[in-house]
């Protein structure tokens, strides 16, 4: 299992052969440089540490363009960890789309669109009071509790308060093709974020190994 | 749009459309899927709106069927769409004609658009 970071550009449609148009986001994932490969010796656990958005080389710390170089890696601004691949890797390769294979499905993992405080019609999907026969709580919560027993409210009780700006995973998206040229990778449906949010695109484990 | 997302579906984009506009008269011809047999329907009628861009264009054609309005949404760049034929150039003065939704017989005519070759 293995992943790579890609930056969101979007959404748009593509049309199937039999004419079904798909909604698609469009991610894209420069290559990310392979910068450290972490080994249950070394690091009591296997995995490997990828850098993603490039960034000037005067612009990063001395100690951080020590451990890139190591790698012989571009200058990055950021590390990510993915479970090392199976079929192994060492420092200075790179992560890029042609590991993905379009019909393969996919996680992708990134951080919603913040919404800020909210009530909880918005944050939990409560249904609200009626609008009309004269009453005014239209967005109230209603009652949080019972009585005497238990005589406090119950820990995680659905309440106002921020929304979004969280991080999530969306399983099981279908990728519909990739473009090796331009580092785009086109997935069925929606992903958390922003466009130019940052996202974790992973593999899937296969059921009885790893892929 | 993103010049990397537009490179997506630029090659789904259609270019040997005829030119039409709100207000015209279209004949649509639709591939149905039955089984595995392909039919070409056709849907004559006048587009009352066009919306949006690039692959996401829509069009709306209404049409009077047995006395009753029906209007169907077709993606411009859908493969099953096998032609658009223009049968009328018609004369509008919005590019959205969902008036004409309230309007029946007589009230409900367009008046035709005179097209001079180049």
């Amino acid at each position: 299992m293995s992943g790579i970071m890609a930056r969101k550009l979007g959404m748009t449609r593509v049309f199937a052969e039999d004419g079904r148009a798909i909604p698609v986001t469009v991610l894209e994932a420069a290559p990310n440089p392979v910068v450290q490969v972490k080994t249950q010796e070394t690091d009591g656990y296997s995995a490997v540490q990828v850098g993603y958005w490039p960034k000037k080389e005067s612009r990063i710390h001395k100690p951080l363009k020590g451990h890139l170089d190591k790698a012989g890696a571009p200058p990055v601004s950021r590390l990510v960890e993915f479970p090392t691949p199976a079929e192994g890797v060492k420092a200075g390769d790179t992560f890029t789309v042609s590991m993905f294979i379009p019909g393969e499905k996919v996680n992708v993992t990134g951080l919603t669109k913040g919404k800020g405080f909210q009530g909880v019609v918005k944050r939990h999907g409560f249904s609200g009071f009626d609008a009309t026969h004269g009453y005014h709580g239209k967005r109230i919560p209603g009652s949080i509790g019972q009585c005497a027993t238990p005589g406090r409210v119950w820990k995680n009780k659905k309440m106002p308060g921020q929304c979004g700006n969280t991080k999530t995973t969306v399983k099981n998206l279908e990728i519909v093709q990739i473009d090796v040229e331009k580092n785009l990778l086109v997935i069925k449906g929606a992903v958390p974020g922003a466009k130019n949010g940052y996202l974790m695109v992973r593999k899937q484990i296969r059921r009885g190994g790893e892929s | 749009m993103d010049e990397l997302l537009r490179s997506v579906s630029q090659d789904q984009i259609k270019t040997d459309l005829p030119d039409f506009r709100t207000g015209d008269t279209v004949r649509v011809h639709y591939q149905v899927i039955e089984g595995d047999k392909v039919r070409v329907q056709i849907f004559e009628g006048t587009v009352i709106a066009r919306r949006g861009g690039g692959i996401d264009e829509t069009f709306m054609v209404r049409k009077i069927s047995g006395g009753v309005g029906v209007e169907r949404v077709f993606p411009l760049n859908s493969p099953r769409i096998a032609k658009i034929e223009v049968s009328r150039h018609g004369k509008v003065r919005r590019s959205k004609l969902f008036y004409l939704r309230k309007k029946t017989g007589r009230a409900a005519r367009i008046k035709e658009r005179r097209v001079y070759k180049k």
